[in-house]
């Protein structure tokens, strides 16, 4: 398709092409079909040769009116809704809005149902990490890893299957608990991810992480600075590799995150390295706040009373929790009906791809690759 | 003068092998154990995954809670639960269901046809969830295409309610 | 062993040959001549196929699945079944095409495999020619390849193919310069530059493959050897013109049908000839392995010489398929840095070393 121009500028660019004869600049398309652009993105780049001088990202391609849609359906509803956002969290991003519901209408969560949702929160945690993990040594060119990532996370998305039914939307939490109690087999299912995941990570570590090819590729590519990634809002493992100390579970706790012992690990140089090397950690600290629960897991109810319908008191609530991506934040304007009068979603990855015009530029085109598969993130989350 | 220059360059020359000897060998190592994780998966065809699809249809057996498409529970007599309440209907986001009830003979309002539209359905499980009686469940079927969008809707109750 | 006429051209000196000789001799050199070239055509159609599979199984059992299984007992059926495909594949071409040069670019890099596979030598009396410039040969017909590709990516009037084409001719020229000088470590040790001496220099036992015989630096050679050539024939971590995650196809991304067949068959059979100079050079072609116990050593000889070539190729284009399904793509320029500032002065000390140790004579 012919780039829109405007004055011969397509788009969204500060200055077209140079006028200088022996100059090699040029506008390419990466078009909203591509391998390595995670969703349906459109990537305008100017490149000089092959530097990229200029990014500017097209997006709207997987727009599906989630937010007009919420407004139209009841609370409980839309927690099905949620799902669709950040799919590879479909968990948490339920457990974001029902933490706002609980918010508004005052309802607590026995000791048993908040266990259950840590527990799926970090494995589902573990599992985008998976995903992204295979995903991001395919675009780099090691292919294999791609299956071995999706070996491990099939046993997640089996221990899913049994508690809730489905392998992509959950649609499992509810305000005050879940809809289910979970299945005998749970634990034991848990434990055995916990002893093939310390092998797993082993074997990812000494395939990927340590070779040298790859170490070569994200080194100091596309570093982005403390000041920098304060100022664009990007959270989660972008903001992390920085050297900001910033994650939900620490500095805001939800749920019972504050009972769990666990690291927040923290980058130097802001690198793709960096990132890459964070989320690695992340999926060995969701491993140990595991352990953590399994043990001390109790019985008793899975959740407070139930309703058939809610309906929130007029006011404005607000909850965030931390998404394998970054800070989701959910905030809901009700009236005091059956329906909201407007749910705004702040998702992190439209922040984190914010600022891939100040990193990528200077660098490759495979370092641009190099650089949106280490800031991972969902294209439909950025749509909705 | 010329001592130190010389000492200059015996340094450069002695730093640049030592960090070229250094990366070559740590490049080779990494390399090396990396190949060597990959060759064990090679040499040991039981840690194939793959499962051949339709050859293995018998031992493809759902969860308990798999989420296929809805379905109303019917007894040995095909009798079955519904009272055609309509709770389902209101709680289904999409309209997925229609529930037409009809009277019986003694003009108690009962089931006539319950209409499921699974060209529509999320597979979110809000209706089996909300109905107070049990009477419809998630079914495990998953093999659920078709080439003709009409046979996508079904009329799940075999029979009418009531007398 | 018979002493065989030291012309150029050796005879087909087996089985075919003599009765060809014996019923036709006026017409024989040319009836043998023409037999051996539809021979030597007949198994450069055939290998791509049998590669083709191979790749695909060995890179499924990588990744912990199994590969084609349905077409054929395992598979066997389906590069054949994917080759008819491609044939019935309409060609297109793309406007503003340079239409000759469109249609000159696959047949390129296909003939010049099919060039450098008449001078290997697969046995004793299995070699169609043996010039005795056999490395200089090698040489010359690889700069075809490079030809073919930078035709292809300019004739597809595309930007994505002009880089991708641009990329690859810059890394093949570079990667040249080092094939040539392990081939020159090669012919220096070996006093000769024709593959049929070469092969004969290994004779005696394992330990006289070159690979073994210079204390050290065989070993070394052979690992720069490997990078060099995967970096050659556009594979393993070194395809960045073929970066499916990059540029969706690189050079060969508007060529379609009967066309893209030649390139991806010439990749393959670019692959066999490279897997068999390696074994010719390092690995002792196809003289069978003798590790000095008389009874084993009688059994390997009783194994005909073809078989142990295609043996040792065979597991160096299995080391081919290692690399490429474990390592992550090297970026472009440090590509160049790899030959220019790492391969090369390291080619240089190599060669510098072996000089020094044949005139001191450290040959085992």
């Amino acid at each position: 398709m012919e780039l829109l121009r405007i004055d011969n500028v397509p788009e969204g660019f500060l200055s077209g092409l140079s006028s200088d004869e022996t100059s090699e600049e040029y506008f390419l398309n990466m078009g909203p079909q591509h391998p390595s652009t995670h969703g349906v993105l459109r990537l305008v780049l100017k490149l000089n040769g092959e530097s990229v001088l200029d990014v500017v990202p097209h997006l709207g391609y997987v727009h599906r009116g989630i937010e007009k849609m919420v407004e139209s359906q009841t609370y409980l509803q839309n927690i099905h809704l949620t799902d669709r956002l950040d799919y590879l969290s479909s968990h948490i991003n339920n457990l974001g809005y029902c933490l706002a519901m609980e918010q508004a209408l005052d309802i607590g969560v026995p000791e048993r149902g908040e266990y259950i949702r840590v527990m799926v929160s970090e494995l589902q945690r573990i599992q985008s990490h998976l995903l992204w993990w295979g995903v991001a040594g395919m675009d780099l060119g090691a292919i294999t890893t791609f299956l071995y990532g999706w070996k491990e996370r099939e046993i997640i998305t089996d221990i899913f299957e049994e508690l809730c039914g489905a392998r992509l939307t959950m649609n499992f939490f509810r305000p005050g608990g879940s809809f289910a109690d979970v299945p005998d087999t749970f634990i034991p299912r848990i434990q055995k991810v916990i002893e093939i995941m310390h092998v797993a990570l082993d074997e990812y570590n000494t395939l990927l992480t340590g070779n040298i090819i790859f170490q070569e590729r994200t080194r100091d590519i596309g570093i982005l600075s403390k000041e920098k990634a304060l100022s664009y809002g990007c959270t989660g493992p972008v903001l992390r590799a920085s050297g900001v100390s910033y994650d939900v579970r620490r500095n805001d706790p939800y749920s019972i995150y504050d009972r769990f012992d666990f690291d927040i690990p923290i980058g130097t140089v802001g690198c793709s390295f960096d990132r890459y090397w964070i989320r690695m950690e992340e999926m060995a600290q969701s491993i140990r706040i595991l352990e953590q629960a399994v043990k001390d897991f109790p019985g008793g109810p899975y959740r407070s009373k139930a309703q058939a319908a809610y309906s929130l008191p007029q006011g404005s609530y607000y909850s965030q929790v931390e998404t394998a991506r970054g800070l989701l934040g959910i905030y809901i304007i009700a009236e005091g009906g059956a329906k909201p009068y407007r749910v705004k979603f702040r998702s992190p990855s439209f922040s984190n791809l914010s600022v891939l015009r100040e990193i990528a530029v200077g660098h490759k085109i495979a370092d641009m690759v190099t650089i949106l598969a280490t800031l991972d993130f969902v294209v439909p989350e950025i749509d909705r | 003068m010329m001592e130190t220059r010389r000492d200059g360059y015996k340094n450069i020359v002695l730093h640049s092998s030592g960090h070229y000897l250094r990366k070559v060998a740590t490049g080779l190592i990494s390399l090396f154990s990396g190949m060597g994780v990959t060759v064990r998966y090679f040499i040991n065809p039981s840690r194939i995954i793959t499962q051949q699809y339709p050859e293995n249809r018998a031992s493809l057996q759902m969860m308990d809670r798999f989420r296929g498409h809805v379905m109303m529970i019917h007894d040995e007599n095909d009798q079955h639960r519904c009272t055609g309440c309509g709770i389902c209907e209101k709680a289904c986001p999409n309209g997925t269901i229609s529930v037409l009830t009809t009277k019986d003979l003694t003009g108690r309002k009962v089931l006539g046809r319950y209409i499921y539209r699974l060209s529509q359905c999320s597979l979110c499980n809000l209706c089996t969830e909300s109905c107070p009686f049990g009477a419809i469940a998630m079914a495990r079927d998953f093999e659920l295409a078709e080439y003709d969008r009409q046979l996508l809707t079904f009329v799940l109750n075999k029979t009418q309610g009531g007398i | 062993m018979n002493q065989l006429p030291t012309n150029t051209i050796y005879p087909v000196h087996n089985f075919v040959g003599d009765m060809v000789r014996h019923h036709f001799p006026a017409a024989a050199g040319y009836a043998n001549g023409f037999l051996t070239l539809v021979s030597l055509l007949l198994f450069v159609a055939l290998l791509p196929v049998l590669l083709i599979w191979l790749e695909r199984k060995v890179c499924a059992h990588f990744q912990a699945r199994l590969g084609p299984m349905r077409v054929g007992y395992h598979g066997l059926l389906q590069s054949t079944a994917d080759g008819l495909k491609l044939l019935f594949k309409e060609v297109l071409m793309p406007k503003g095409a340079d239409k000759f040069v469109f249609f000159l670019a696959p047949i390129l890099p296909a003939s010049a495999s099919f060039l450098v596979m008449t001078i290997l030598p697969f046995d004793h009396h299995l070699q169609v020619a043996d010039p005795a410039g056999g490395v200089i040969y090698i040489l010359g017909i690889s700069g075809l390849s490079v030809l073919g590709i930078l035709l292809a990516g300019w004739a597809s009037n595309n930007k994505y193919s002009l880089l991708g084409a641009m990329r690859s001719g810059a890394q093949m020229i570079s990667f040249e310069i080092s094939l040539a000088l392990i081939m020159l470590l090669i012919v220096m040790v070996t006093g000769t530059a024709s593959l049929r001496e070469i092969v004969l220099s290994q004779q005696g036992t394992v330990l006289d493959w070159w690979i073994f015989k210079l204390p050290v630096l065989g070993l070394v050679a052979f690992m720069m050897y490997m990078i060099s050539s995967t970096a050659e024939i556009n594979r393993g971590p070194f395809d960045i013109s073929e970066a499916e995650s990059e540029l969706t196809g690189g050079f060969a991304t508007e060529y379609s049908g009967i066309s893209f067949a030649m390139f991806f068959f010439a990749e393959f059979v670019n692959m066999f000839v490279s897997a068999g100079i390696a074994t010719t050079f390092f690995l002792g072609g196809f003289l069978a392995p003798q590790i000095g116990i008389g009874a084993i050593d009688a059994a390997f000889n009783f194994i005909p010489g073809f078989i142990w070539f295609f043996c040792k190729t065979f597991l160096v284009i299995f080391l081919y398929m290692w690399f490429r399904w474990t390592f992550p793509r090297v970026r472009v320029d440090q590509l160049m840095y790899l030959e220019w500032k790492m391969l090369l002065p390291a080619n240089i000390a190599l060669l510098m070393v072996a000089g020094f140790f044949l005139a001191m004579g450290w040959t085992l």
